[in-house]
């Protein structure tokens, strides 16, 4: 029983984790149409901005509650230094090519990125453990959780819930859906879709960094940490269907109780099991779960 | 002379300057341009598929099947020579295209080079917990003998190196010929229109699914001669970006020419063994802007810059 | 002469919407008829219905008295039927030639299984280059598709499906996004490159001029049926043709001017 539990919860925790980042990924599709290979290390810079941010707040001796908000900080300045970086230096040059090519140029990104965080970081390990712990363990029966876990789990809840009010609630998310419907009626009608562009990539940025900042406490941040977490992104964002938000979460979902039942149960297929579910769940939905194949008209 | 007789000679020129070569070739070239040849194996499959409008994110797959056929095949199967162990890993990797292809061959664009990355990523995932075959730390492979030559033996030493080469120039060739025919010449109508090859009375699933065997079979060979070159094999052969980088030899490559991916991969170790030395921390970064450059710049590749200048010249 | 193509009680659904419904009609060998129907009357839909793009949710169709209701597009060519399409589906990167080439090579790979065919032994590459220049194309012969003017893309498009020399060619809108001076000019020059081979033509049109000038007989579409079929004159006189798809009103009523 206890180790249904036990699988039940550790899926939710990673689960949560996997969507704050496949969020951005989804989003950036949904709006964009690009495939971002370099999601993974935009997470990275986030991971790494939050140790360097939160390190030296600890550092200095600070009050060690306000490491908190050094994570949200740092993520949040990726985001709105990185992403427009990005949006404004690269990609807005390459709009209306080819969806593949798209990939491609994020592709290169990846790999720049990958280096230029090397440059700035070094090689060596970061670790900030200490806002991990700080907030003590919960019981859960035999188990025993840090609370840590349940702020990722409700930053994830959060997440959700303003992406949610943010593009069904406000004017500018109906832009944005406008803009995801139909890219040259909605620039006829008046839509600023270049503004709507820079926004979009910089909340994808963000988010990607808002995991990386939530992550990097509870493991060490490493060069290369991108590179596993952008093709487990693309595994939940594949099966809950690209461009799909209820795809992103349902994805998460089911990649995230997948790996923990694995580890737990079957611990030699943990690694590919994610990938299997997602080959499974396009041999079955070719677009994903949440997204309709299209027919063409002739 | 057809543009086919042209290749052929020029290829055949460039097999016998490599040969002539060989001897005045210090060891670690000789290595070097064995490792090229094998990515540049990959690389050529994936000017097919791209060909045929589609990017493959996941020929790690067929390299490191080739890889570990050749070295499980030659303990196995105790083969001795690295002829059979390359063929080997041809048609293994072959095989698991022809199956995985099934499913494969219905899906396009980014859709496709997402799957075929999932799909690597398995066998990944397979060999880091397979103990018998090594785990993460995989395991090492050796021929005893090339063409049935001891590799220890005088002309031995050249073996893997012509054997790597007589691959290229066969598959080059071998692809040159099949791109020229009718059969091959339906790829770029596959990538541009769909429907009307179906239209015209051909089943895209099949071309699709033909083209990846093919690719498969040459991602298989230039695993089997890597395994062969380097004496040892890892799951990082299937890793996803080990399939990166053979997009960008054939994104750098353009699909111009049969002959252009074998210079991309020799280019891009070249490159690659003056950055280790001189700033370890900084090659990808070269790849990612070389890449960019090229992509925004000569859509069509390096080899268009020598094709813009022929046809200036006539 | 007995029917070449035939359809039997042919229905398509979309959800609600009903693009074709219970359509029967049947081609003779070697005629040429005119399809005509305002938009969203269904020349289109049954164009799909009888190549295999879309399958048929009720009735059949049968070509050469085979039954070949919901066969692949592919298959449904290599019988003998070809068709061009409204909207050029040529291949952009590829030159007028090689466009030509692509389904020569495919019914000389296969002539087996290209039963519809009636190529014979003939050279693809002679072939190629005879349609290019039956349909005056020879200057844009090694032009890549992409960069051809509109017109001649739809004269490639048409070129491609006749190449193949099939029993049968569906004109979807062959003179659609082509300049009113051009049509009469556009049109002979099409009919009189398929009539060369004898090939039976089916085609799909708006320009009540141009199908009076063509075809020996009318199919006239309205809302997914057929409301009426006949000779040329008699169709295009007739009143509930010439209310609903023409778009004029009736004689009878036509005192009232408009």
């Amino acid at each position: 029983m206890s180790t249904i539990l036990a699988v039940l919860v550790d899926g939710v925790i990673y689960a949560s984790w996997l969507f704050v980042i496949a969020t951005g990924l989804t989003l950036v599709y949904g709006v964009m149409r690009i495939l971002n290979m370099a999601h993974g290390s935009l997470y990275a810079l986030g991971a790494y901005a939050a140790a360097s941010l939160a390190g030296a707040w600890l550092r200095a001796g600070w009050a060690p509650m306000g490491s908190y908000a050094m994570l949200v900080l740092a993520a949040l300045l990726v985001g709105l230094v990185v992403g427009p970086l990005i949006e404004r230096g690269l990609l807005r040059f390459c709009y209306g090519r080819d969806e593949v090519v798209l990939v491609l140029v994020t592709y290169a990104l990846f790999l720049i990125l990958e280096d230029v965080i090397k440059l700035v970081w070094g090689v060596e390990s970061y670790f900030i453990y200490e806002p991990y712990g700080l907030l003590g363990n919960v019981e859960m029966g035999a188990l025993s959780y840090p609370v840590y876990s349940a702020v990722l789990v409700g930053a994830a809840v959060l997440v959700g819930v303003l992406l949610r009010i943010g593009i069904y609630g406000t004017r500018y998310g109906k832009l944005l859906t406008a803009v995801i419907h139909d890219r040259e009626v909605s620039a006829a009608m008046g839509i600023n879709v270049n503004r709507v562009y820079l926004v979009t990539f910089t909340l994808g940025t963000m988010l990607a960094a808002i995991g990386g900042a939530l992550t990097a406490p509870t493991v060490s941040v490493v060069p290369g940490m991108g590179v596993e977490t952008i093709v487990l992104a693309f595994a939940v964002v594949v099966i809950g269907g690209l461009g799909s938000m209820q795809g992103a979460a349902l994805g998460a979902l089911i990649v995230g109780l997948v790996r923990s039942g694995a580890v737990h149960f079957f611990p030699q297929v943990e690694l590919f099991s994610i990938y299997l579910v997602m080959a499974l769940v396009l041999a079955v939905r070719p677009r994903g779960l949440f997204v309709a194949a299209e027919a063409r008209k002739i | 002379m057809t543009s086919f007789r042209r290749t052929t000679l020029g290829l055949g020129v460039a097999l016998l300057v490599m040969g002539l070569a060989a001897p005045l070739l210090p060891k670690w070239a000789l290595f070097l341009v064995t490792i090229a040849i094998a990515k540049g194996m990959v690389a050529l499959g994936l000017l097919l598929l791209m060909r045929t409008g589609l990017v493959s994110f996941g020929q790690g797959l067929y390299f490191a099947a080739g890889a570990y056929a050749a070295g499980v095949g030659s303990q196995a199967l105790d083969l001795g020579d690295a002829v059979p162990m390359v063929l080997l890993g041809g048609l293994t990797a072959a095989a698991v295209a022809a199956g995985l292809g099934l499913l494969l061959a219905r899906y396009r664009a980014i859709f496709f080079a997402m799957l075929s990355l999932a799909f690597s990523m398995i066998l990944y995932g397979l060999l880091v917990k397979t103990s018998a075959l090594g785990s993460t730390d995989g395991f090492n492979v050796a021929a005893r003998t090339v063409f049935g030559l001891p590799i220890g033996s005088t002309l031995g030493r050249y073996g893997v190196y012509a054997l790597a080469a007589l691959c290229a120039f066969g598959a080059a060739v071998g692809l040159d010929r099949y791109l020229g025919s009718y059969l091959g010449r339906l790829a770029p109508a596959v990538r541009d229109n769909e429907l009307r090859v179906e239209y015209m009375g051909a089943s895209v699933r099949n071309l699709v699914h033909l083209n990846l065997v093919i690719a498969a079979a040459m991602a298989g060979v230039g695993g089997a001669l890597t395994a062969l070159a380097v004496g040892h094999i890892d799951p990082e052969m299937a890793y996803w970006t080990t399939s990166g980088e053979f997009v960008f030899v054939a994104i750098l490559s353009g699909t111009a020419s049969v002959a252009a991916p074998f210079a991309g991969a020799v280019l891009l170790e070249l490159l690659r063994s003056f950055a280790y030395e001189h700033a370890p921390n900084t090659w990808q970064l070269v790849m990612g802007s070389a890449m960019l450059a090229v992509i925004l710049f000569l859509p069509e590749g390096l080899w268009s810059i020598f094709r813009r200048r022929r046809r200036a010249a006539t | 002469m007995s029917p070449i193509l035939e359809s039997r009680g042919l229905t398509k659904t979309f959800g609600a919407v009903t693009a074709a419904r219970d359509i029967s009609l049947s081609i003779e060998e070697d005629t040429v008829v005119g399809l005509i129907g305002g938009n969203g009357a269904g020349k289109t839909t049954f164009l799909n219905l009888v190549t295999g793009y879309l399958k048929p949710t009720a009735g059949t169709v049968r070509f050469q008295g085979r039954d070949i209701t919901g066969m692949a597009p592919r298959r449904i060519t290599r019988l003998g039927i070809c068709r061009s399409f409204q909207i050029p589906q040529v291949f952009d990167t590829l030159t007028a030639y090689e466009n030509l080439l692509v389904g020569l090579g495919i019914v000389s790979m296969g002539r087996k299984a290209f039963v519809g065919s009636n190529l014979g032994t003939a050279r693809p590459e002679a072939v190629a280059d005879e349609m290019l220049e039956r349909f005056h194309l020879r200057e844009y012969r090694d032009e890549p598709a992409s960069v051809l003017p509109e017109g001649v893309r739809k004269l490639l498009d048409i070129a491609m499906a006749l190449a193949v020399k099939p029993a049968i060619l569906l004109l979807d809108e062959p003179t659609s996004g082509v300049s009113a001076d051009e049509k009469f000019s556009l049109m002979d020059l099409v009919l009189g490159a398929i009539r060369a081979d004898k090939v039976t033509v089916l085609f799909v049109e708006h320009d009540m001029d141009i199908v009076r000038r063509y075809t020996q007989r009318i199919l006239a579409f309205y809302d997914g049926k057929v409301i009426a079929d006949g000779d040329s004159a008699t169709v295009l006189s007739n009143p509930e043709v010439r209310r609903l798809v023409v778009g004029e009103p009736a004689p009878e009523e036509g005192a009232a001017p408009c």
